[in-house]
């Protein structure tokens, strides 16, 4: 398989007030066309530091990410922009959707802009909410808010779609549909997926389950068979 | 320091920007208060004191001539305490360094030198010497204009005869503060002087020894001026009184008034503007800030903190504000007022200087910023003291948005989301935005508003004083002359083309209304002088102003009393009205008057063409001529004006510009804040998805654009109403505005809302490069 994502001795610092802490210290990964990973971890482990690099939310202190052959630790401020609008999605704890758009105006907010993107009705359509297109944001639940969310993630047809903790504000049925239209997303159109998450059950998901702490990979699991997202417990 | 109070200190200067801004907008009102208030009133006392000190009368009549026993029945008449009977004439005066004749005005005063009333305030010299014939006394204004001191020789056409009158002094006079020329356009300090000459010196040459021609009046205290007026009038008629005028109707003091009145008007009207801003802002600033703050209140509440405690903390910041604003504002206020009292007490030449910014003023002005400030920030604080803090340690509700009423009628579609994203955010605050919009029209108002006077009185000029008045020279006679001087004057080499003109002081009547004026004869076929209407072969037009005054129509016959030749009364008819800016005058043809009087054909003024090359020439004759009163020459008038205009209008129109900028930056900058605050989530969002700085900018600075472009048109049409309120309000018997805007008013005023828009977004622009994508995105709120 080839790699879409390519990681090597990544670290981060931060400076917290007078403090210097690593986030990451050294990490080497790949992520592979079309698969559904899930970086597991406990609060601190460094996992969502690692996923903002990857997105190019954020920039390494050293070490190199390359997308598809590309440096982006070289990228400037704007190329990094380019590459979030065309390459990759992003769905977050909390929603982010933007409360004066509608569902379907604010998955057309990227349609706009991405090169060759699903209808916004299609990439709704697509994660089950084909009747609450001409909702605003507060007139929908946690869920269907954080699912117009995935469809604004995945309507621009991303190479990378980054999930950080997108259960992490929903009770476990609501959960469980997200994780669902993720799976959907992953199997239909084939984005390599990357669901970062401390709620280890989830993991039985994913063919690859990387768990991070202190800054490191500690583990890398490769599993053979996995559950539907629809049958997962917690 | 308590720790509430150290906060405060650290909201004000984390808020700097936008403390800073409001404090500016407040400054500016505490600076256009102070200013206009102070420079009023230090204005008022030093002409009340010049007045008082320097006895300026109540009532002022001229007649033909009167024995000196008439004064002593004057004073015992019932209401007036003092007369000062006395001799003024009006001369030409031939200055050699003088291209034309300048206008001189002879003024009697007693042979011991010390006028009753209208006392002179010597400023350089001496008084005339008992008995000294050539002797005088000179007004300061000419006399610096020209470089005369006492000592140097004064030509003076006396009564047919050239004089060399020696000056010993230089002087100013209560009724001489502002020196209008009669003819010419506004005030030409070198073409009018006033020279007092001892009542002995004078009475022989104008053949009044005694008697008197002029009396100033001393009205008791509480005594009715209408009736003081219509008593002299009753006993003067007989004596050739021209009608007697009290003290606010006096040329000098009539001028001066006006100029008070309008900067008494400006004084409450430009203040209000600038507070009503200030008082938005702070409501604006500390809305969003109590919100951004409720879990802070919420847990200074559970802590056992007063509402009234965290009330007040609040208010701390407002009034910290405030006394930023004050300390700038009345710093620069009373500097401002001492320059413009300077500015203006030069110009008007009062002997005492008056500064006076009264602690009072200042404690008032604070005290209402206060006030503007305070109310701005109290639904604020009020939904502190209504906060639950249980309530308010929770994120709050996601804002509801709807569908605009346009987006309902199908007019959205064309829209995408960004733009979407500003016209629902106008949707949802819709007074704020209009509050904002309404803020930028009045910085754009006031521009306008201070700079409409400057604009009329150019249009004035330009429309009318140039396009009617068309010869080089206009030469104004002693007295009515001969309609054969016309050809005199025409035979000079060099004069192209030479027109008469034939005015004369009447009192029209319609019934028991009345008012003294002049009509203005043209004559036949006017080329020089061109009245912009048709002149009737007989009866006479009416000032539009002069018609309302003394209600008559078109058609009406009115009662003309003609104050020349022997004073016939006759019946008159109106044939139409016209409109113009200055005065309450009535306009006829030459003959007609001369038919009305019964009288030859005479002039009263010659306006003459003539070639360039002999413009000199001509000039240097008529000083010669003993019948010339006067000569104005039209490009002199031009130049005057510039001059006049200049100066003052680059100071006047920078003050105003900053002001509107101060104005259009504090609301926009602000705005801009508070959007940045309110939407830095969204704009974050909106940079994850990969929009770049600039198309995010477009999302927040869309709103500000929307307010400025609708802002920018309502202000100028704010100024404009604004400016047509204020004219209504200035006295129309003396000027009718014409209301003109120019249209490079109008451009500089939208300039400079744009451009302080466009700064005040630039501002904010940097601190979207510095949005803390992650950090948004990975809070609740």
């Amino acid at each position: 398989m080839q790699a879409v994502i390519t990681c090597h001795a990544l670290t981060k610092h931060y400076r917290m007030g007078e403090v210097d802490v690593a986030a990451l210290r050294g990490v080497d990964l790949e992520l592979f066309e079309g698969e559904l990973v899930v970086l597991l971890g406990a609060s601190g482990s460094g996992k969502s530091t690692l996923l903002n690099i990857l997105g190019g939310l954020d920039v390494a202190t050293e070490g190199h990410v390359e997308y598809r052959g590309t440096d982006l630790t070289a990228a400037d401020a704007d190329e990094l922009t380019m590459y979030r609008r065309h390459h990759v999605g992003f769905v977050f704890q909390f929603y982010n959707l933007i409360p004066s758009l509608t569902a379907r105006e604010n998955v057309a907010l990227v349609t706009e802009i991405a090169d060759d993107p699903l209808d916004p009705a299609e990439a709704l359509e697509l994660v089950g909410l084909g009747a609450r297109l001409d909702h605003f944001p507060a007139q929908l639940s946690g869920g269907e808010q954080q699912r117009v969310a995935v469809a604004r993630a995945v309507a621009k047809r991303p190479d990378l779609l980054l999930c950080d903790e997108p259960t992490g504000a929903l009770d476990f049925q609501t959960g469980v549909r997200v994780l669902s239209v993720l799976e959907r997303v992953n199997h239909e159109l084939g984005t390599t997926t990357a669901i970062i998450t401390h709620n280890a059950p989830i993991a039985a998901m994913a063919r690859r389950v990387i768990t991070l702490g202190d800054g490191r990979i500690a583990n890398i699991e490769v599993r053979s068979q996995q559950v539907a997202a629809a049958e997962l417990r917690w | 320091m308590s720790a509430l109070r150290k906060k405060l200190r650290r909201d004000l200067w984390r808020l700097k920007g936008q403390v800073f801004t409001i404090a500016l907008v407040l400054a500016c009102g505490f600076l256009s208060i102070i200013m206009l208030h102070s420079t009023y009133q230090s204005l008022l006392a030093a002409r009340d004191a010049y007045y008082a000190e320097y006895r300026f009368g109540d009532v002022f009549a001229r007649l033909e001539r009167a024995p000196d026993r008439v004064a002593g029945r004057l004073e015992s008449l019932p209401g007036i305490a003092r007369v000062y009977p006395r001799i003024v004439e009006d001369i030409m005066v031939p200055l050699a360094s003088e291209p034309d004749p300048v206008t001189g005005r002879i003024v009697s005063i007693p042979d011991d030198g010390v006028p009753p009333l209208g006392g002179l305030y010597l400023r350089s010299g001496r008084l005339p010497a008992p008995g000294a014939d050539d002797e005088a006394v000179i007004l300061e204004q000419f006399a610096r204009a020209h470089k005369i001191q006492p000592g140097d020789r004064l030509p003076a056409v006396m009564n047919g005869n050239l004089r060399q009158l020696r000056v010993v002094g230089v002087a100013l006079s209560p009724e001489y503060v502002l020196a209008m020329s009669e003819r010419g356009f506004g005030i030409d300090e070198r073409a009018f002087v006033v020279i007092w000459m001892l009542r002995g010196a004078v009475a022989p040459v104008f053949r009044l020894e005694g008697g008197f021609n002029d009396v100033v009046i001393r009205t008791e205290p509480g005594a009715s001026v209408p009736a003081v007026l219509d008593a002299v009038d009753r006993e003067l008629v007989r004596y050739g009184g021209f009608h007697a005028v009290a003290r606010d109707r006096q040329t000098s003091n009539l001028a001066l008034t006006g100029e008070l009145d309008n900067l008494r008007s400006l004084a409450l009207a430009i203040p209000a503007i600038f507070l009503a801003v200030a008082a938005f802002l702070v409501n604006v600033v500390v809305s969003r800030l109590v919100f951004l703050e409720r879990t802070q209140i919420a847990v200074l509440k559970a802590l056992g903190f007063t509402d009234r405690r965290i009330a007040l903390h609040y208010l701390g910041l407002v009034a910290s504000i405030v006394a930023i604003g004050a300390v700038i504002g009345i710093a620069f206020g009373a500097w401002a007022a001492h320059w413009m009292t300077d500015l203006y007490s030069d110009f008007y030449r009062f002997p005492t200087r008056i500064y006076h910014v009264s602690p009072a003023l200042v404690v008032v002005t604070v005290g209402i910023g206060l006030v503007a400030a305070i109310t701005g920030a109290l639904g604020a604080v009020y939904r502190v003291v209504r906060m639950q803090p249980a309530q308010a340690m929770r994120p709050p509700a996601p804002l509801s948005y709807h569908r605009t009423l346009a987006e309902r009628l199908g007019l959205g579609r064309a829209l995408g989301p960004s733009a979407m994203m500003v016209v629902r955010e106008i949707n949802r605050r819709p007074v704020r935005f209009l509050l904002s919009t309404a803020g930028i029209a009045m910085g754009v108002g006031i521009f306008i508003f201070g700079r409409f006077t400057w604009d009329s009185f150019e249009y004035l000029f330009e429309e009318q004083y140039l396009r009617e008045h068309r010869e080089d020279l206009t030469v104004a006679l002693t007295s009515p002359r001969p309609a054969g001087a016309i050809q005199e004057l025409a035979h000079l080499p060099g004069v192209e083309l030479a027109e008469g003109e034939r005015s004369v002081p009447v009192r029209i009547r319609a019934g028991l209304r009345w008012r003294d004026t002049v009509i203005i004869g043209y004559a036949p076929k006017p080329e020089l002088h061109q009245p912009p209407f048709e002149l009737p072969s007989d009866g006479m037009l009416l000032t539009d102003q002069l018609s309302t005054v003394l209600d008559v129509r078109a058609g009406d016959l009115v009662e003309v009393e003609l104050l020349e030749h022997d004073w016939p009364v006759r019946e008159v008819l109106v044939r139409g009205f016209v409109d113009e800016p200055f005065g309450l005058q009535a306009h006829a043809r030459a003959d007609w008057i001369d038919r009305l009087l019964r009288v030859e054909p005479r002039v009263t003024a010659i306006m003459l063409r003539v070639t360039p090359e002999h413009l000199a020439d001509v000039r240097a004759r008529l000083k010669e001529l003993p019948a010339v009163g006067g000569v104005t020459s039209r490009a002199r008038v031009i130049e005057n004006y510039r001059a006049q205009m200049g100066g003052s209008m680059v100071v006047i129109t920078m003050i105003l510009g900053l002001s509107a900028a101060a104005i259009a930056i504090g609301v926009v900058y602000n705005n801009a804040r508070i959007a940045l605050s309110l939407r830095s989530r969204d704009l974050a969002s909106l940079r994850v998805l990969g929009f770049t700085r600039r198309e995010i900018s477009t999302v927040l600075l869309g709103e500000l654009g929307a307010q400025v472009s609708l802002g920018v048109p309502l202000g100028l049409l704010f100024g404009t109403w604004w400016a047509r309120a204020y004219a209504a309000t200035i006295d129309q018997e003396v000027i009718r505005f014409p209301l003109h805007i120019a249209p490079s008013t109008y451009a500089t005023a939208a300039t400079i809302a744009l451009v302080s828009g466009l700064v005040s977004a630039l501002l904010v622009r940097r601190n979207l490069d510095r949005l803390d994508l992650v950090g948004v995105l990975k809070s609740a709120d």
